[in-house]
């Protein structure tokens, strides 16, 4: 069950271009809401997604439903908050996640404020992901889509309670298949369109690429690779070409398969070994956000999600006054990439989710 | 009931224009080039249309040359115009606060070895006449300027420009699409060589307008092909959109002491109203030469993009004068040039009223604004 939005409210929805969305714009104006179609202009025109081509396409879609439509140009702001620190973590040896704070900053932030200067009481979105009310306290909770398979939750890890009640996922109950066929039902121009990719401004999926483009003057160059001991097995061509649990690129000839372990931007060394080496026993994480609005008094049992599809791992979460919590899992957990988030679940309720810093033997 | 308060932008087509062009298309069909009855039929209209836009601008028919709008115009201006009196002249005068289709085609020139000196205004929007004076040299081909300005209304004092400029041998032309129908543009008074402007700024259709040529100017066709025109702009004529511009034209004629009171007595209004109502706001452009229609205000602290959507919302259209349909937010590069800040140019908001807008929308926008921009500000930077 979502929050509730009674009819003749006025609803901003985030119109990105793909059917997801459209179908948000559609479910929302099919309550009665007077639906206000906003597309982000994040990334540059060369952008797959947020190009001025998805822009149209949600404009398309907005004239079929006859809804208001505006286009807002982000684009400075994303550069600067978004694609900067995303190359930054990779020249400092981390793997980033940029959809958490576009969603946190972006569409739930930048966003939710606009639509409250025009007047909308909520921000709709196409994320896979639901939002209802804990019957005991009041507060809102984050739950994962009742369709796993696109379950976005991940990158919603970072809202906060007042942003939960300003933002609603008409998609949350819905799987991929059903809301195809009720866009192709209702007529959306975006039926049939692909998927997009995981990060939106790098259409090939080629970070590393993207980071040379971004960064030419701050290329870490070439460097060691070295074993579990420090010793130096082989070269590679900048740290930011790696990523923890990486096995392929690295041009090193061994009995056994080889896994990138850690990479060490001050020394710019990729350090490599066995699949046995991969497993961490814990994480410390920082910048933790607990959805309830507070940490838990004492430590808490969770599932912990280490990636975006990752099935999650049994463990337990215990909060640092710093902000921070460190994760005990069960058993050992395969590549923990310093930059990616950790989220922690009980059952299909979200409990909250921060960075990992470095992961624990 | 929707408020429009947009009329620099485009103008809703005044009802005896609309019905014209409705008789035009039915029964005004034949080829103004054709011999027989019907082609002499549509000639008439496109003659008669001509004569009206004469009369608004107290010139000789035959020096209206009809396009498809004021960008046309311009291009023709600074193209194959250009090139008929410029012999071997090489450099244009302009201003840094010209319409794109003015600077495009003054850039293309520049490109091919032209040199442009953009002449700055003041921070009140204001050209220096001694600036220009002293900008002209024996190079000098051409003086071309936006009479007045689309974004923030101010008006140049062309008559002593042109004067100037014409008293040293450099031909003037200017882009008088905003004035039409809000200010007198006589020809005999103002001493223009060549004029632009257009039909849909004027109560009349889009895609038409045309430029003036002052004295017969011979010059090449920038359209080649037949030799409709007197050979000066091939392609058949678009008969009805003549059509309607030439009843726009003269409704212009016949209404302009009456238009222009009215309009700026609608927008003192809306200026007094704000001015009462809203804190830090203030006024882009010298007060004493805008055009009766325009108020262009900076409301401090203001996402005026936001603020024009939330106008929009309520049912009331404005412009932020330089956004464009992809949601850009570029600032004005006319409040730039007066000497506004990126952040205060974004802030800004153009209201311009015309031919519909009576007392009570005022009142109605009035009565909204004050709760809107306060929301707005609340807002920030969002």
């Amino acid at each position: 069950m979502s929050a509730a939005s009674p009819s003749g409210r006025r609803v901003v929805v985030a119109m990105s271009g793909g059917v997801d969305s459209s179908l948000a714009a559609a479910l929302v104006q099919a309550e009665g809401c007077e639906t206000i179609g906003i597309t982000l202009q994040l990334a540059g025109s060369a952008s797959r997604c947020c190009s001025l081509a998805d822009a149209d396409d949600a404009r398309r879609v907005a004239e079929k439903l006859g809804i208001r439509f505006y286009v807002t140009d982000y684009a400075e702001r994303f550069e600067r908050e978004v694609k900067q620190p995303f190359a930054d973590a990779y020249l400092a040896g981390r793997t980033p996640i940029p959809c958490v704070t576009c969603n946190s900053k972006f569409k739930f932030e930048y966003l939710l404020a606009r639509a409250q200067a025009l007047g909308a009481q909520q921000v709709a979105s196409g994320h896979y992901a639901r939002i209802d009310v804990d019957p005991e306290t009041q507060a809102r909770r984050l739950r994962r889509a009742r369709d796993l398979d696109k379950d976005q939750s991940y990158f919603l890890f970072e809202l906060r309670q007042e942003q939960l009640r300003g933002v609603r996922f008409p998609l949350g109950e819905l799987s991929k298949l059903e809301v195809r066929e009720q866009a192709r039902r209702l007529g959306l121009a975006t039926a049939e369109k692909p998927e997009s990719q995981e990060i939106c401004f790098i259409p090939d999926g080629d970070a590393a690429a993207a980071v040379e483009r971004m960064r030419p003057d701050s290329l870490p160059g070439e460097g060691e690779i070295v074993d579990a001991e420090g010793r130096v097995v082989g070269r590679h061509a900048g740290i930011h070409r790696f990523t923890v649990g990486q096995r392929r690129g690295l041009g090193v000839a061994a009995a056994e398969r080889l896994y990138v372990t850690g990479l060490d931007a001050p020394r710019n060394q990729v350090r490599i070994g066995p699949l046995a080496a991969l497993g961490a026993r814990g994480a410390r994480l920082e910048r933790v956000n607990w959805i309830a609005g507070a940490p838990p008094e004492a430590p808490v049992r969770a599932r912990v999600r280490v990636r975006h599809r990752h099935e999650g791992a049994e463990a337990c979460v215990t909060p640092q006054p710093d902000g921070g919590a460190l994760v005990r899992f069960d058993a050992p957990v395969i590549a923990v990439a310093p930059g990616q988030a950790a989220v922690f679940d009980a059952g299909d309720v979200v409990l909250g989710g921060g960075w990992i810093a470095e992961s624990l033997p | 009931m929707r408020i429009y308060l947009d009329h620099n932008a485009s103008t809703p087509v005044r009802e005896e224009a609309a019905d014209a062009m409705a008789a035009a298309l039915r029964e005004r069909f034949g080829n103004p080039s054709s011999v027989h009855a019907e082609g002499a039929a549509a000639r008439a209209e496109v003659e008669r249309a001509r004569e009206r836009l004469a009369e608004l601008l107290a010139c000789r028919p035959r020096e209206v040359l009809f396009t498809a709008g004021a960008t046309e115009a311009n291009n023709t201006a600074l193209g194959p115009l250009l090139r008929a009196w410029a012999g071997a002249r090489r450099h244009l005068i302009s201003s840094n606060a010209e319409h794109p289709s003015v600077e495009e085609p003054l850039a293309a020139l520049e490109r091919e070895g032209w040199r442009v000196t953009r002449l700055p205004v003041a921070p009140d929007g204001l050209l220096d006449p001694e600036a220009l004076a002293a900008a002209i040299g024996p190079e000098t081909a051409l003086l071309t300027l936006l009479w007045a300005n689309n974004e923030t209304g101010v008006v140049q004092p062309m008559a002593r420009l042109a004067a100037l400029a014409r008293e040293r041998g450099v031909r003037v032309h200017a882009d008088a699409t905003q004035c039409l129908g809000k200010l007198p543009v006589d020809l005999e008074a103002v001493p223009l060589d060549a004029l632009s402007l257009s039909a849909h700024k004027l109560g009349g259709p889009k895609g038409v307008g045309a430029l003036v040529a002052r004295g017969e100017a011979d010059f090449e066709a920038l359209l080649r092909g037949g030799p409709q025109e007197r050979r000066r702009r091939g392609g058949t004529e678009n008969v009805p959109g003549i059509v309607g511009l030439g009843v726009a034209a003269a409704l212009a004629t016949r209404e302009l002491s009456e238009r222009s009171r009215e309009y700026a007595r609608l927008r003192d209004r809306l200026w007094d109203g704000i001015t009462a109502k809203i804190p830090r706001v203030r006024r882009n452009g010298a007060e004493a030469a805008l055009l009766c229609n325009t108020l262009s205000v900076e409301f401090e602290g203001v996402a005026g993009e936001l603020l024009m959507q939330a106008l929009d919302l309520d049912g009331i259209a404005v412009s932020t004068g330089a956004a464009c349909a992809s949601g850009r937010v570029e600032p004005s590069h006319v409040l730039l040039a007066m000497g506004r800040s990126a952040r205060q140019a974004r802030a800004s908001l153009r209201f311009s009223v015309g031919h519909g807008v009576d007392d009570p929308q005022i009142e109605r926008v009035l009565a909204r604004l004050p709760d809107l921009v306060a929301r707005v500000r609340e807002a920030g930077e969002a």
